[in-house]
């Protein structure tokens, strides 16, 4: 049986026997009026659990849900992978992920030697509304890492959705870079914990691995907040915002299933990962910045190759017909990031460079 | 009276991005004060322009200190305010969470960098800020405690409160901090309202400005009046916290004296108008700030109270 899915090589996987009896059926957190949606997706075979809930002033409940994959008790190793999404709500490539990673465990949970945690949307209301940050606060939600467990509502949902994960053997933070700019697949890892994560990164079938400097802002981030307390993650930045790229997403399914299978976590066969290149210098990355605003035209692509000197895009005015600036690359090397959202302001980056040579 | 262009970028279909600062004597460059950052902060935007025009007849009058200049920048992010919008217009970037700024980065970086380039030269820095919960406070200078903060100084404004808070890693990026960290001596200043002009606690924010100018040999006028201010610390505030969601509906008013058990505000039900809720105080104190929405979500703080004894005399 082969899981295929467009534009990756296929998942070969062998069939087990396997029984659902296994699954925790009781959400504690679920109260009121929950119960009834609870049921039918019970009826439906489907376990949904709620990391956190709380009252929303109209008829409504916000709710943090997570979909917990067990495997049968024989077979459970222990470990636990869990993968992140949503935290900022204009980042969907995740959705995506997390939608195949759910489906070929589905077609073959005897394959499952641990649990496998779902989490697509730890900021509904962002995602809901096309937002970044939660909507009525105006907050980006990877700022308040690890939260209050007494604190304002959206500190005390990010201390329940700390208190959740922790404890998990790997976690992915899928983002999505943002809806101006296309990413290479890539992992992105603080100094701090480059020691511990980076071997985990090289399973993860991505393009690119960056070791960045940490700074302090940085530590109130949902990856800072639990490497920090021994519970691993790994950021993952990929593709655009608000859209899906079925081939990246893709290619990180392959790398989660590869690394779950490192872990002892799935029993099926995985192919080969990408090797990665690995950025640990921060002056070997050359930043791309608008010298003034125009319309964008990229004459390039994420994941390109440029020799310096290249035209890689030109800023324009539509009003007139003339090139306000046309951009060359400084150096070359690998373009990693590429600007796809036209308007462009003073400043705003049009791309990042990989240098090389 | 001077006027400076701190930045300006060509924009495709809007007019000019613009900062401008307003400079009054010459010489040391002994203050710098720092009106709206955000697209809402309307109060902050006027106490500034209040200050502009009393700065200048100071000035014409020969009000201003020999040897001290005096830099106010009303506004740093006109766009944000003429769209109405919070956040940087295109990316919904905050500009005070982009100190010290990078002149090469992203926009929002850049305009950071532009004014904190001016703004870190002087010897003290004032700052209208805002919260980021839409309500009312006490008027009060808050000051960071980055070790280098001299609470004793914030005394001098003659407001009813100093608050020393200490920082959590977002706010390592902020204006005020990234001022002491530079070696300016940085004060926010919070009157009653953001979105709305509070005229009384205005004109109480300039004089407490000039005050201020007055004690630190800047300008010559002394401002008579004032409070001898009470220094809070934040982990001492008390909050009162909403356990439901519904419309809210205070019963006592920021500054108001209250005592423990006393009845703050109800939250009722937005369908039946039912009571869900009744909050009370948890302390005997003072109200220091309160929401001023109509409806509340679960998990709120809605109150901070400044329980009776939190303050620290430093007289
Ligand atoms: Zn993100």
């Amino acid at each position: 049986m082969t899981a295929v899915c467009g534009t990756c090589p296929p998942v070969v996987m062998d069939r087990f026997a396997w029984s659902r009896s296994s699954w925790p059926r009781v959400c504690p957190l679920l109260s009121g009026t929950d119960t009834t949606v609870e049921t039918e997706r019970e009826s439906a075979g489907i376990m949904v659990e709620h990391v956190a809930s709380v009252e929303l002033p109209v008829d409504e409940r916000l709710k943090i849900e997570k979909y917990r994959w067990k495997p049968s008790p024989d077979k459970d190793g222990g470990g636990r992978f869990s993968v992140v999404t949503g935290i900022h709500g204009d980042e969907l490539e995740g959705q995506y992920v997390c939608y195949e990673v759910g489906k070929r465990i589905r077609e073959h949970p005897e394959l499952l030697t641990g649990t496998v945690d779902i989490y697509p949307a730890m900021n509904p209301f962002g995602i809901d509304s096309m937002m970044r940050g939660i909507p009525a606060f105006d907050l980006d939600m990877n700022r308040i890492f690890p939260g209050q467990k007494d604190g304002d509502m959206n500190e005390y949902l990010a201390s329940l959705i700390i208190q959740d994960v922790s404890g998990s053997d790997m976690v992915l933070d899928i983002h999505a870079s943002n809806a101006y700019l296309t990413e290479v697949p890539q992992i992105r890892i603080n100094t701090l914990h480059q020691k511990e994560l980076v071997p985990y990164a090289e399973s993860m079938n991505v393009d690119l691995i960056w070791v960045h400097p940490n700074a302090t802002v940085l530590e109130s981030t949902f990856a800072y907040s639990l490497n920090s307390i021994g519970t691993r993650v790994l950021v993952i930045e990929m593709g655009i915002g608000m859209r899906i790229t079925k081939s990246i997403g893709c290619q990180v399914t392959e790398g989660i299933f590869h690394l779950m299978h490192q872990m002892g976590i799935w029993a099926g066969k995985t192919g080969p990962v990408k090797k990665p290149i690995i950025s640990t210098d921060p002056d070997e990355i050359c930043y791309l910045n608008a010298p003034r605003g125009g319309i964008y035209i990229a004459d390039t692509a994420a994941g390109d190759e440029v020799e310096k000197g290249q035209v890689i895009g030109r800023l324009v005015s539509p009003l007139t017909g003339e090139i306000f600036e046309t951009v060359t690359a400084p150096y070359s090397g690998w373009l990693f990031t590429q600007r796809e959202y036209p308007l462009t302001a003073a400043g705003s980056l049009m791309g990042r460079i990989l240098k090389r040579g | 009276m001077r006027e400076e262009m701190v930045m300006e970028l060509p924009a495709i279909y809007r007019d000019a991005f613009r900062i401008r600062s307003f400079l009054f004597g010459e010489g040391e460059k002994s203050v710098c004060i720092v009106g709206a950052q955000r697209g809402n902060e309307y109060q902050q935007l006027y106490v500034t322009s209040l200050l502009v025009r009393r700065l200048r007849d100071l000035e014409e009058r020969g009000g201003i200190c020999q040897g001290k200049q005096i830099c106010v920048v009303p506004c740093v992010n006109p766009y944000s305010i003429n769209a109405k919008k919070r956040f940087w217009t295109a990316d919904n970037t905050d500009i005070n969470r982009m100190y010290p700024g990078y002149d090469l980065g992203e926009t929002t970086q850049r305009i950071a960098a532009a004014l904190f380039d001016v703004a870190k030269v002087y010897r003290y820095g004032i700052q209208f800020a805002s919260f980021y919960m839409p309500g009312r406070f006490l008027p009060h200078v808050r000051i960071m405690k980055t070790g280098l903060e001299d609470p004793e100084l914030a005394l001098k404004f003659g407001f009813p409160y100093v608050v020393l808070h200490v920082p959590r890693p977002f706010d390592t990026t902020t204006l005020n901090y990234n001022w002491q960290i530079w070696d300016t001596k940085a004060f926010s200043l919070y009157t009653t309202e953001t979105n709305h002009i509070d005229e009384t606690s205005a004109r109480q924010a300039v004089d407490g400005v000039f005050r201020f100018l007055h004690t630190q040999g800047i300008l010559k006028d002394r401002i008579p009046g004032g409070y001898f201010s009470e220094i809070v610390e934040t982990p001492d505030l008390a909050s009162v916290r909403t356990s439901c969601a519904g419309f809210f509906f205070p019963t006592a008013g920021a500054g108001d004296r209250v005592t423990a058990g006393q009845k703050l505000a109800e939250i009722r039900d937005t369908y039946t108008n039912e009571l869900k809720e009744e909050l009370v105080s948890p302390v005997d104190g003072r109200l220091f700030f309160v929401r001023n929405e109509p409806l509340t979500y679960q998990a709120t703080a809605v109150f901070k109270i400044i329980p009776q004894g939190a303050e620290k005399r430093i007289r």
